[in-house]
């Protein structure tokens, strides 16, 4: 164990970046997971996450800056890095034309999982995935939800002490979704790190922490509630007859920071309470728009997220 | 063409491959004007079921007429009136955003002289005009996925039929494709949209609820929440994983789901069995730091029409 | 459709390269590689006469070119071991009795051991020895005192006048490389589109069959056509294949031997769906049968009479004609009617099928 990481922190980067040519795709990144802790990566697309994974999985050299995963050094001891922990990207690697079985044997010989423990640990994947009475289907015809917890299982067929997981439920529906994450947090309760990026905010408030990046900068770290609670935007719930045509209104008004359609209502962040109070129904009345209630609500983490990376400059555009 | 008659008219359509029945026997209509959601499973038949709207799949059963259009009969009839966006991009990588853009305006053959109108709308919602000669391929998830809309929209359809375009998309592209879908809608255009996110479902005009290639429930959100048997409970509580294992098997309990760190428990009247439940908790030594009672979101409609 | 398709291709380096260096590659290895001609037979003598009949014999030999002459042998015994070896290919035993024999106006002898073991290049060396001991009997009859006028056969090759098996090749060449590099430049496109998930946009689009199809070939015909003169210029300038005929004919009925094949490639391409296996499938049926069945490698009159009939499938068999008609005997429209006919045949059904085979379907 290197000396620099204390026992408790299972991933840490200080001043990570990486530079593709001209353009900084991760710009001095700098934090620390501790251990057992499921730790939120968000941002828009191209912000620079997965990049990051990346390097602290030792597929991807940094420019600068240092890393450290399980205390091993992520530019120096990269081939430790990998046998300590586990992986499983948007795109699971699983083998379509192998059985469940096989696609478990194959994984369990990448991971040098001892002969003796093999069985057990078989066993133990299946159980998880669902897939105890069907362990000789072909992997490639079951469904999608079942896929990603085989996937998963796969990647802990080694018991690794850190999981990274990137975007692993993208196009998976909610029922498939929550035993995912129910196996994440058995995981966990094992004292498994979990380090997962997403787009969904509903994952996202199941993390202990979250980490928000935009255009390769940090630019949030902290606790789903309370990044919440440090949202100082006011923001108000409108119910109108017309969502969309709100929506482009309040979008060309002055002190709007942001109105989007939610669901059926809209969202409005403004820059001042009691303006936004007194001008928002005169000027949808002005516009024939009937307004059923305008309350100030609580932000959801999707509004924090928007509120950020807007002041952070905007999404990256390419 | 009345204003009466449906923009789409699904009877008994099914598709099976092998012997799997992807869509079974599955019938609905469409208004024009409607924004109408598929929301269901992985496998629930939701894109077999755009793909025979699209014309690109032969159904094996049944019909669906597009503004009288049979997709069965004339599929490439059909294909004058849609914008079919699948959830794989249907782009060149190797072609530029304004070559893309410029392929589909030839293959839906809108003439020359309308174009420069259309793509400057197109670019007025998709904040794409900048990088008209970036290549396809070197655009961002959200970008594309605005982009592959975009190629969509080309023509001016009647009928949008989109397969979860939100796929991979984050908070904020996501924000800007549902506005361009909105302003469509807005226009007269019948849009179809599959999505497997329930807090997107809500913003559908009607919603089909789709299992196993059936129809299990087409209702409107509102509507559907409210046919909800039974009352939500919100708890906040802490350790919410093991309260829910403590309440998991109480019988006045119909249900209990984890929503993030608070537990959705159903049961038949929060006001008589709320508290009995929070009494089980706090003396399993839980402190239950809120409990109140909810409106049903869809996601508890769909965990329950799946269960049931 | 077609633009689309030739930004693409301007973009696709790799597809870009293989499209005009394959042709002369192949040309190139095939043209040098592929040689019936017979040069430098390794000789070995072994002559018991050492008479000036014998040494004018042997001069005879020497001044053909075809034969360099290694050794010179004592005893019959050590013809065994040499052509056991793969030092001498051929041993021309003049016997003791030569000269006395041609004196005295008697038939003489001379003995040519030959390895066999290529059989092909055996014969070939024993026509050529044949040949020359034809004409300098010939001579050794017109210099004897009796005139006794001997039938003689003289034979004239027409055509191919030095007898040089790359004036054979290379216009055979040219039409094989066109089969393989237009079906397989073309079994890529389609299946590329599956690959990529862009057909399913395609398919649901109100674009007609054919014009995805003629959209596809139309750049993959123009650089199939650059290939053909490029191969042909390549022809004749570096093997000096004479080119006789008509360029105009040439040209057109290449382009529509190019239209079946480049259609043949998107039958392939749309029922494999994979690059991969379209490549390889492309290179199968047309590689093989072009290469082995069209009379390009093998005389078609001495194949088995089924293979025989199977050639009559071959679309390269007709443009092999065509090539060969034009590089080498010069004819016009009058001799290729036929051939002509057949390629618009080829290219009309390669179309048609192409068609037919792309479905707006998935599934």
């Amino acid at each position: 164990m290197s000396a620099q990481a204390p026992n408790d922190i299972a991933v840490a980067a200080q001043e990570l970046t990486r530079v593709f040519g001209s353009f900084t795709a991760v710009d001095r990144v700098s934090f620390a997971v501790r251990r057992g802790e499921i730790f939120g990566f968000l941002g828009p697309n191209g912000a620079g996450k997965t990049t990051t994974i990346k390097m602290l999985t030792g597929l991807l050299a940094p420019s600068s800056g240092r890393g450290s995963v399980a205390g091993y050094d992520i530019g120096a001891q990269s081939e430790m890095v990998k046998r300590n922990i586990g992986y499983m990207s948007q795109l699971f690697s699983l083998y379509a034309d192998l059985t469940v079985e096989e696609n478990i044997a194959f994984f369990s010989g990448l991971y040098h999982v001892p002969r003796e423990k093999r069985a057990a640990r078989r066993d133990w994947v299946l159980e998880v995935a669902g897939l105890t009475d069907r362990r000789t289907r072909l992997t490639g015809e079951l469904p999608l939800g079942i896929k990603q917890r085989l996937a998963l299982g796969c990647a802990v067929l080694h018991e690794p002490p850190i999981l990274f997981l990137d975007e692993p439920t993208s196009g998976v529906d909610p029922l498939s979704r929550r035993r995912f994450w129910d196996l994440i947090y058995t995981l966990t309760a094992g004292g498994t790190t979990v380090f997962v990026s997403t787009h969904y905010m509903e994952e996202a408030e199941y993390c202990h922490r979250l980490a928000l990046m935009n255009r390769g900068k940090l630019i949030a770290l902290d606790a789903p509630a309370r990044l919440r609670a440090a949202a100082t935007e006011p923001l108000f719930e409108l119910k109108t007859d017309d969502s969309l045509k709100t929506v482009k209104l309040l979008q060309r008004m002055a002190g709007v920071r942001e109105a989007a359609m939610y669901g059926r209502a809209v969202h409005v962040a403004v820059a001042d309470r009691a303006q936004a109070r007194a001008e928002i129904p005169r000027r949808l009345k002005q516009e024939g728009v009937a307004l059923h209630g305008m309350d100030e609500i609580a932000p959801s983490l999707e509004d924090v997220f928007v509120f950020r990376v807007r002041e952070a400059g905007g999404a990256p555009v390419d | 063409m009345t204003d009466a008659a449906p923009a789409i008219a699904v009877r008994g359509l099914g598709c099976r491959f092998g012997e799997i029945r992807a869509v079974e026997d599955v019938s609905f209509e469409v208004s024009p004007g409607e924004l109408f959601g598929l929301v269901g499973p992985d496998g629930a038949g939701k894109t077999t079921l755009l793909r025979m709207l699209a014309g690109v799949l032969r159904p094996d059963g049944g019909d669906a007429q597009l503004y009288g259009v049979s997709v069965v009969r004339d599929p490439e009839g059909v294909k004058h009136e849609i914008a079919y966006m699948p959830q794989r991009f249907g782009l060149y990588t190797d072609l530029t955003v304004m070559e893309n853009l410029d392929f589909y305006a030839d293959l839906y053959g809108v003439p020359q002289a309308e174009r420069r109108a259309r793509l400057e709308r197109l670019f007025h919602f998709s904040n794409l005009a900048p990088f008209g000669d970036r290549l396809a391929g070197a655009l961002s998830g959200g970008m594309k996925q605005k982009l592959a809309l975009s190629c969509a929209l080309i023509h001016l359809p009647k009928i949008l039929l989109l397969d979860e375009p939100t796929f991979g998309v984050d908070p904020i592209s996501r924000r800007d494709l549902w506005l361009i879908v909105h302003e469509m809608v807005e226009e007269g255009v019948t849009a179809v949209v599959s999505t497997a996110y329930l807090d997107e479902a809500e913003r559908f005009d009607r919603v089909a609820l789709l299992h196993g290639g059936r129809v299990l429930a087409l209702d409107t959100p509102a509507r559907l929440q409210r046919g909800l048997s039974g009352e939500v409970l919100v708890i906040e509580v802490e350790a919410p994983r093991a309260a829910r294992d403590l309440l998991v098997d109480h019988p006045k309990v119909r249900r209990v789901t984890l929503f993030g760190d608070k537990l959705h428990v159903t049961v038949a009247s929060v006001a008589s069995d709320g508290p009995a439940i929070e009494r089980v908790l706090r003396d399993a030594g839980l402190s239950v730091h809120r409990a109140h009672k909810a409106e049903a979101s869809l996601e508890d409609v769909f965990i329950e029409r799946l269960a049931g | 459709m077609a633009r689309k398709e030739a930004i693409q291709l301007r973009r696709d380096t790799r597809s870009l390269i293989l499209a005009f260096l394959l042709p002369v590659l192949l040309l190139v290895i095939f043209g040098y590689a592929i040689s019936w001609d017979v040069r430098d037979i390794r000789t070995a003598v072994l002559n018991q006469d050492q008479s000036a009949h014998a040494r004018e014999l042997l001069d005879a030999f020497r001044a053909s070119g075809y034969f360099t002459f290694r050794s010179d042998l004592a005893r019959a015994q050590e013809i065994g071991p040499l052509l056991d070896g793969v030092g001498v290919q051929l041993v021309l035993v003049i016997p003791p009795d030569f000269s006395a024999r041609l004196n005295a106006g008697r038939p003489a002898a001379l003995q040519a051991i030959v390895d066999g073991s290529d059989a092909n290049t055996a014969t070939i060396i024993l026509a050529y020895t044949r040949a020359i001991v034809l004409s300098y009997s010939l001579d050794a009859q017109l210099q004897g005192a009796r005139v006794n006028p001997p039938v003689t056969l003289e034979s004239r090759v027409w055509y191919n006048e030095e007898l040089l098996s790359r004036n054979m090749i290379v216009p055979g060449l040219v039409a094989v490389i066109m089969m393989i590099v237009a079906a397989m430049l073309t079994s890529l496109t389609i299946a590329r589109e599956w690959e990529r998930g862009t057909m399913e946009q395609l398919a649901a689009t109100p674009v007609a069959r054919a014009e995805v199809v003629l959209g596809k070939l139309l750049p993959y015909l123009g650089i199939g056509l650059v290939d053909v003169v490029v191969s042909a210029v390549l022809g004749v300038w570096i093997f000096d294949v004479p080119f006789r005929g008509n360029v105009l004919l040439f040209m057109g009925l290449s382009a529509f031997f190019l239209t079946g094949a480049l259609g043949l490639g998107v039958v392939i391409s749309a029922l494999a769906r994979s690059q991969l296996l379209a490549t390889q499938i492309a290179m199968i049926v047309t590689f093989l049968p072009a290469y082995l069945l069209s009379g390009f490698m093998y005389a078609i009159s001495v194949m088995p009479a089924p293979l025989q009939l199977l050639t009559y499938l071959i679309p390269a068999r007709y443009f092999i004609v065509v090539t060969r008609g034009l590089f080498l005997k010069g004819v016009g429209p009058e001799a290729l009617w036929l051939q002509g006919l057949l390629m618009i045949v080829f290219a009309a059904l390669g179309l048609g099928l192409a068609i037919r085979s792309f479905r707006k379907e998935l599934g």
